[in-house]
């Protein structure tokens, strides 16, 4: 045991030794620093916080919200270009591809992480954690994704399968312009 | 004590200049008093000439804290792009950063999460380097840049600086990276918080946590007071007003890497994590917008690039690609930063149809548009690196090819 013990040890010193600081400038991080900027979502829904929300709250939200850039319905306004969230289901190998939520994005929990960080675009991160839930399923539902009561938590959100989750693929560059 | 009292006289003697020239201009022809006047004083902060014109294109949408402005390539000498001419891409807006406060956190799969002041981050060992950054939508194919009618607008999203701070790989192994690590996840203090996922090799082998531009502080619009500057790769992932670095397992297949700055195949998929800007040239002179007084010598100029090392060779042709000859390459010809082509040539005031291709220290050779389009597809466009030509008109008019 005590062999055991020690070993361990000095694996461990062993490494440390490996990748102790060399200029040792800068601290150590409070829990609380941490916890006030990280708030990245990955795709599986790791990261999400608590809260829960339906299309039928988020109706209201979206109305006021973000209705004046991506339209009523979600199909997209004037200016800034490009922002219809919904339709183009089919579309992505015709000449006219529409890449919304619904035909494009591959993760539900990566559309709440860009509504919570960076919408609405002129008050970014003023939605409280219930209101991103409930816009995400609207839109979501306007996509015909979700159904319209469907109550949206971290862990529904994480159970979505978006239509186009396998329509991506590594680069394959260089593909064109051969060596000579 | 000197120094006060020599000032003191030097001050004396300009009040004493300044009388003998206010005298000597009522005495003076009219014609010969600009040469014999004063000039401007000293100044703190330098501008440039009241007579230089360059500016950065505004695109002529409404909302101008998202979207893009354009070098004016054409207007440029040598490789450096001047800090205030260097394109810009906003998601929302330029942060207005005070330094003091600004702190960038390392945190995730590390022995030892750090946080550090710009006073910290200025202590350690600094590296530099001359390197472009190129948006990954420069020659967008989906907003018309195919057929801009100005260098600027169809290549202006690429800019070259040097830029000064600590390699990201001494910063990351202060923290000590866990042997599970694959990627980092990059984040700005912007206030859409963007960020990007980029794979842990590149991490530690190029890239610089940039403070500095062109031997001063970053300007607001290009990440003041702290970016990431990635040789080659893709400008968004170059993420600027830099606050956290998350070191990880996996990608986050955020916004803008997923739903953005992805290329679209024929087959309906889509290719992620398209880092490279793969070798390209473009002709700044003679280009659209601009006029040849007259037959006679002229020099093309143009700028060649690669995210992939240096430019080994550069092509000219004068006549829509049927003879190519090889232009000269100015120093310094540094890996993965703008490089400058010149040859001269001999206009015989006849319709000419002018372009560069570029081929990089790996081989590769820039392709067409044509043949770019044969394998990607109709529906592709970002990292469109195509040869350019530009319409030379017997009037000395340059335009477009279709135009």
């Amino acid at each position: 045991m005590w062999l055991v013990r020690s070993a361990v040890v000095a694996a461990t010193c062993a490494a440390l030794f490996a990748q102790s600081p060399k200029y040792g400038v800068g601290r150590t991080p409070t829990p609380e620093e941490i916890a006030a900027t990280d708030i990245s979502v990955l795709p599986d829904g790791t990261g999400l916080p608590e809260g829960h929300g339906t299309a039928a709250d988020g109706r209201e939200v979206y109305a006021r919200r973000c209705a004046r850039c991506h339209g009523p319905k979600g199909e997209g306004g004037d200016e800034p270009k490009q922002s219809p969230l919904v339709g183009g289901r089919g579309s992505l190998k015709t000449p006219k591809p529409l890449k919304t939520v619904g035909s494009y994005w591959p993760y539900a929990p990566t559309v709440w992480d860009y509504v919570n960080r960076a919408m609405p675009l002129d008050r970014p991160g003023t939605l409280t954690h219930n209101q991103v839930y409930s816009v995400v399923a609207f839109i979501l539902s306007m996509n015909g994704i979700i159904e319209e009561h469907e109550v949206l938590d971290a862990k529904a959100l994480a159970r979505i399968k978006m239509p186009n989750r396998d329509g991506f693929v590594p680069d394959a560059r260089p593909d064109v312009g051969k060596k000579r | 004590m000197a120094g006060r009292s020599s000032r003191r006289r030097f001050l004396e003697a300009t009040a004493a200049l300044t009388g003998a020239l206010t005298s000597c201009k009522r005495a003076a022809a009219p014609e010969e008093e600009g040469p014999r006047r004063i000039g401007k004083p000293l100044r703190a902060y330098g501008e440039r000439s009241e007579f230089e014109k360059s500016l950065r294109a505004l695109p002529t949408t409404k909302i101008l804290e998202v979207g893009q402005s354009y070098t004016p390539l054409a207007e440029i000498y040598g490789i450096i792009t001047p800090s205030a001419l260097h394109y810009e891409r906003l998601h929302s807006g330029v942060p207005t950063i005070d330094p003091d406060a600004h702190r960038l956190l390392i945190h995730g799969m590390v022995e030892r999460p750090l946080i550090f002041t710009m006073d910290d981050l200025r202590r350690l060992p600094s590296v530099s380097r001359i390197c472009f950054i190129e948006c990954a939508g420069n020659s967008h194919l989906g907003y018309g840049a195919k057929d801009a009618p100005t260098v600027q607008l169809s290549h202006g999203l690429v800019s070259c600086s040097e830029w000064t701070g600590v390699s990201l790989s001494l910063l990351l192994s202060e923290a000590g990276v866990d042997p599970g690590a694959k990627w980092i996840l990059a984040e700005g203090a912007d206030a859409a918080k963007m960020q990007r996922s980029i794979p842990l090799e590149k991490a530690m082998d190029d890239i610089i946590v940039a403070y500095g531009q062109n031997g001063e502080a970053l300007r607001p619009e290009q990440g003041y007071p702290l970016r990431l500057v990635i040789p080659g790769w893709e400008g968004n992932a170059n993420v600027k007003w830099l606050r956290r670095l998350k070191v990880v397992d996996q990608p986050y297949r955020t916004r803008d890497e997923a739903s953005k700055y992805t290329d679209s195949m024929p087959d309906g998929t889509a290719r992620e994590f398209t880092f490279v800007m793969e070798a390209k040239s473009v002709v700044t002179f003679p280009s659209g917008g601009q006029k040849l007084a007259a037959p006679g010598f002229y020099e093309i100029s143009g700028l060649a690039w690669s995210g992939r090392g240096r430019i080994d060779r550069v092509e000219v042709s004068t006549d829509g690609g049927t003879t190519w000859q090889a232009a000269g390459l100015s120093e310094p010809r540094l890996p993965m930063a703008l490089t400058r082509f010149l040859l001269p040539w001999r206009w015989d005031g006849r319709e000419a149809i002018v372009q560069s291709r570029a081929t990089d220290e790996t081989g590769y050779v820039q392709p067409s548009h044509e043949a770019l389009v044969a394998v990607r597809g109709a529906n592709y466009e970002y990292h469109n690196n195509g040869i350019r030509p530009w319409k030379v008109r017997a009037d000395g008019s340059v335009t477009d090819v279709a135009g």
